[in-house]
């Protein structure tokens, strides 16, 4: 997951100035001899908190440079990257992995990769800095850091040889691995050189490769995961296996926010294999030899929960909750006001056409493969956390509160995630695996079943939006209002960026949506759902506010009677990349040309993560069906650092939102979430998935992100179809209810 | 106690009849290139290999499994269509979190080993049951093609 919240501009600040201080990148001898190379990727949420993350980020800088990210050459010339982030599936350590490549010169390919293990002191102090793997994993954060960092390497190198050579280092070029010498037969490789290298100073200045010389970035270079992960020898958290260890599942309270009364555990004792129940406030853990026997443990314990208020909690409760917020009358106080140019009112009440709709989006579960698991042991002196976690930092914190070790005895050991999405931005689960392991004097396992992953989820918020636009007599925007009201995730997940109300993710893209007119007035009314906690879900603000833009866009196009594309294009400002991209993708979908009966096209645009993204869709609805069978996506992500990545994150990130907005939504019933497994919260399957044809423009922009962008685009290009389709205009998310109440 | 023949290699294991294969091998035997996804026969991600047969682990006990072979991920590599499998799978560089993938393999070989030649329609079906929310659908179906052409 790339970054929530933060513009692409206040990234591009961030390492334009990050990489102007020459204290960035250290060097330095490697335990064993080598050399070491250490640099600070940008940490856009350092968890210390002020006006904005730009800020925060700058000032970090200022104050502490604490390398997160590792090179080392070996006397054996072995190259490793050690990074305490964390794979995710969306291929971060092949790019990172490239950009030190490019500048080092060395096949990506040879470059081993090492997870910072948290418990070597020497990379575990950048975890103590409240650090959040959120967007700083990203190429958008790595891109200038981590080139200079390969660059600084090569000079070191370089260096060295011209030194024992007695030549002029300009002389000197670097090839696979070695230094050689122009004009001569000499050649020394890496490994022979890092020694001495690792005494020399740091170079003030280092050039960069310019774009034309490129060897690596830009081309498909293949995963350096992928050969573990097609053979079954690729470790996630819930594959830790640890001496001694025993494996724990839960059983939390089926009513959201309830507590555990008491336990009957007698029949549960007699299992065969179980060891132990453990009681917490709001859960009760079996810990046995096996998952089966923690299971028929738990399917026998007696269990008395207290539900509390949320016990006779409803969808209709929370919905109606959030449309009175929402609404200028029945809110409780003013909301905060994300951006106000011109007049929108003086400019909707002369205007000769007046739209105004509403658009609602539901709670919704990340769902990731793997169900959340940590595997802990507490001993007296030291503890130790075994898990797939973007928040490595949060973890550890978590821990510390739990057991009230020092920071320094706790060590977080992060592996490969199966899937994030979000989910494992929160700690929950780690927490609660501390505290069952806390219990006991041996390491244990816990594993939430499929039920209690979807069931006491992190969701993606409900968001219940208005819009209202003012039309002048030839169908042009004079005035836009785009009312948000819904869940602050900020609030909950990282106070310190929650200031006046104003939860910047809940209004990134509505706040700057491409066809702003002069007259725009975009506002947050915080709703805090009973019970629900909300999280960050792929796409995060654009994923809500794409959907509400482009749907908004699409009916004010036919309510004008204009195409869809020519309107878009006529009411955009100047955008010439956005205009691209939504050019390039009617083109390439056949944009305007006949299709069968029942079958429509629809178009989205958006700007997010420093990436333009158009998508079409087209589809076909056959008894309140929807089959989707062709997505056209044109992505402007600037600068490409491996094409086959983007083509994968845009397959990926559309599949993952054509679930979402045809099947997914978290419903509540007497406080108690109503899906359970994969069959009532359904997802895409194989039969499923349409066509996608990926097209990427060239560029030479700073790189945008790639993780979101397809899944935040995807749904409104679906209803759009839909309309295009049927007639029927889908306000409320997932299609297949708006479709059969339609 | 009892005998369960992984990969060619006979386990004695202490567990009940009505274990389901998947915690024998994750958590007993130690093989974890088998994944739990769901537990109810809804995802596909613990699928192996009974005989031949495309089988899901979660809900599949140890009694069912005595005198039968059973076939991980982590060997699926000897086999001459799980080797193509793989290396179709490498070649389109389908994984992205992976975690989906050993089942997907596993299914995609069956499928293969009974199918050598399989229309889209029947990649659907025999597929359908293995959940990716990675989303490589695209490429799982492209490679399953790779490999039988291979
Ligand atoms: S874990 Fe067996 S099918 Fe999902
Ligand atoms: S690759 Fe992540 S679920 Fe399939």
């Amino acid at each position: 997951m790339s970054t929530p919240t933060n513009t692409p501009k206040q990234v591009e600040t961030l390492s334009e100035q990050g990489m102007r201080r020459r204290n960035f990148i250290i060097a330095g001898v490697a335990a064993g001899g080598g050399l070491l190379i250490g640099v600070a990727l940008p940490q856009l949420f350092d968890g210390k908190g002020d006006a904005s993350p730009a800020k925060t980020a700058e000032d970090s800088a200022k104050n502490a440079f604490s390398p997160n990210a590792f090179i080392r050459i070996d006397k054996d010339g072995l190259v490793t990257l050690i990074m305490s982030k964390v794979e995710m599936g969306q291929g971060t350590f092949t790019s990172i992995t490239m950009l030190i490549a490019e500048e080092l010169g060395v096949d990506p390919a040879q470059v081993k990769l090492e997870q910072a293990p948290a418990d070597e002191k020497k990379y575990a102090d950048p975890l103590l800095g409240g650090q959040v793997t959120g967007g700083s994993t990203s190429i958008r954060g790595a891109w200038e850091p981590m080139r200079k960092a390969g660059a600084v390497a090569r000079t070191l190198l370089v260096s060295a040889a011209s030194q024992a050579w007695n030549v002029d280092a300009k002389d000197c070029r670097v090839e696979n691995g070695y230094v050689l010498h122009t004009g001569s037969d000499k050649k020394i490789g890496y490994g022979e050189l890092a020694e001495k290298a690792a005494t020399l100073p740091v170079p003030q200045e280092v050039t960069l490769k310019e774009a034309k010389d490129f060897t690596l970035i830009g081309k498909p270079i293949k995963r350096v995961d992928s050969p573990q992960k097609v053979n079954g020898q690729a470790i996630y958290g819930i594959d830790v296996r640890q001496p001694n260890m025993k494996i724990a599942t839960v059983a939390m309270s089926p009513v959201l926010g309830g507590k555990l009364v008491s336990v009957d555990d007698s029949k549960a004792r007699d299992i065969k294999g179980v060891r132990k129940i453990v009681k917490l406030d709001d859960a009760v853990a079996v810990i046995a030899d096996h998952m089966w026997a923690a299971k028929q443990g738990l399917a026998a314990l007696d269990i008395k929960w207290d539900g509390g208020r949320n016990e006779t909690l409803t969808m209709k409760d929370i919905v109606s909750q959030l449309d009175q917020a929402s609404s200028d009358k029945g809110r409780a106080a003013p909301g905060a006001v994300a951006r106000s140019d011109g007049s929108f009112k003086e400019a909707f009440a002369k205007a000769d056409e007046k739209f105004e709709a509403v658009y609602q989006l539901p709670f919704l579960s990340h769902a990731a493969i793997e169900p959340m698991n940590a595997t802990v042991h507490v001993q007296k002196d030291r503890c130790d956390v075994w898990v797939g976690t973007q928040v490595p930092a949060l973890a550890q914190a978590g821990a510390v509160g739990i057991t009230k070790l020092p920071p320094e005895k706790v060590f977080i050991h992060n592996h490969h995630i199966g899937g994030g999405f979000g989910r494992r931005l929160d700690v929950d689960f780690i927490n609660q695996a501390v505290a069952i392991a806390k219990t006991v004097d041996y390491p244990v396992k816990l594993v939430w079943t499929r039920e209690e992953d979807m069931q006491h989820g992190i969701y993606r918020p409900y968001y219940y939006d208005r819009l209202s636009a003012g039309l002048d007599k030839d169908g042009k925007i004079t005035a836009w209002q785009h009312q948000v009201t819904g869940s602050s995730i900020m609030a909950r997940w990282i106070p310190q960026f929650f200031k006046n109300g104003l939860d910047s993710d809940a209004v990134e893209v509505a706040k700057e949506p491409l066809y702003a007119p002069a007259n725009i007035f975009v506002e947050y009314i915080r709703q805090e759902p009973p019970g629900m906690v909300t999280g960050w879900w792929r796409g995060v603000g654009a994923t809500h506010n794409t959907f509400m833009v482009e749907s908004f866009i699409d009916e004010l196009a036919h309510k004008v009677g204009k195409d869809p594309l020519q309107y878009r294009l006529a009411s955009m400002g100047d955008s010439p990349r956005a205009r691209h991209v939504l050019e390039v993708a009617a083109k390439q979908a056949g944009w305007g040309q006949p299709l069968p009966k029942g079958s429509g096209r629809g178009l989205s645009v958006q700007y997010a993560f420093g990436t333009y993204v158009a998508q079409v869709a087209e589809l076909e609805v056959k008894e309140d069906e929807v089959k989707v069978k062709r997505v056209v996506c044109v992505v402007d992500c600037g600068m490409v650092v491996n094409p086959d990545h983007v083509r994968a994150q845009m397959e990926g990130g559309i599949n993952f939102g054509i679930s979402g907005a045809l099947w997914g939504e978290i419903t509540v019933n007497n406080g108690k979430v109503e899906q359970s497994n994969f069959d009532s919260y359904r997802v895409m399957r194989m039969r499923e998935a349409p066509v996608i044809e990926v097209h990427l423009v060239q560029s030479t922009e700073a790189p945008g992100g790639i993780g979101e962008p397809g899944t935040a685009a995807i749904a409104p290009a679906l209803t759009n179809a839909i309309f295009a389709a049927t007639g029927k205009r889908i306000r409320q998310l997932p299609i297949k209810n708006s479709l059969v109440a339609a | 106690m009892i005998t369960l023949n992984v990969n060619g290699k006979d386990h004695a294991l202490d567990v009940t009849e009505d274990t389901p294969i998947l915690w024998a091998l994750r958590d007993v035997i130690g093989l974890t290139g088998t994944k739990f996804g769901c537990g109810k026969a809804l995802c596909g991600a613990c699928t192996i290999h009974l005989d031949g047969q495309a089988t899901r682990s979660c809900i599949t006990p140890v009694s069912l499994a005595t005198g039968k072979k059973i076939t991980t991920i982590e060997s699926i590599g000897d086999t001459d269509v799980g080797k193509r499998v793989q290396q179709a799978w490498l070649a389109l560089d389908v994984v992205q979190c992976g975690y989906c993938q050993s089942g997907q393999i596993m299914s995609a070989s069956a499928l293969l080993a009974q199918t050598p030649n399989p229309t889209d329609e029947e990649i659907d079906n025999a597929m359908s049951g293995n959940i990716c929310r990675c989303g490589t659908y695209p490429r799982i179906k492209a490679a399953i093609k790779n490999a039988a052409k291979a």
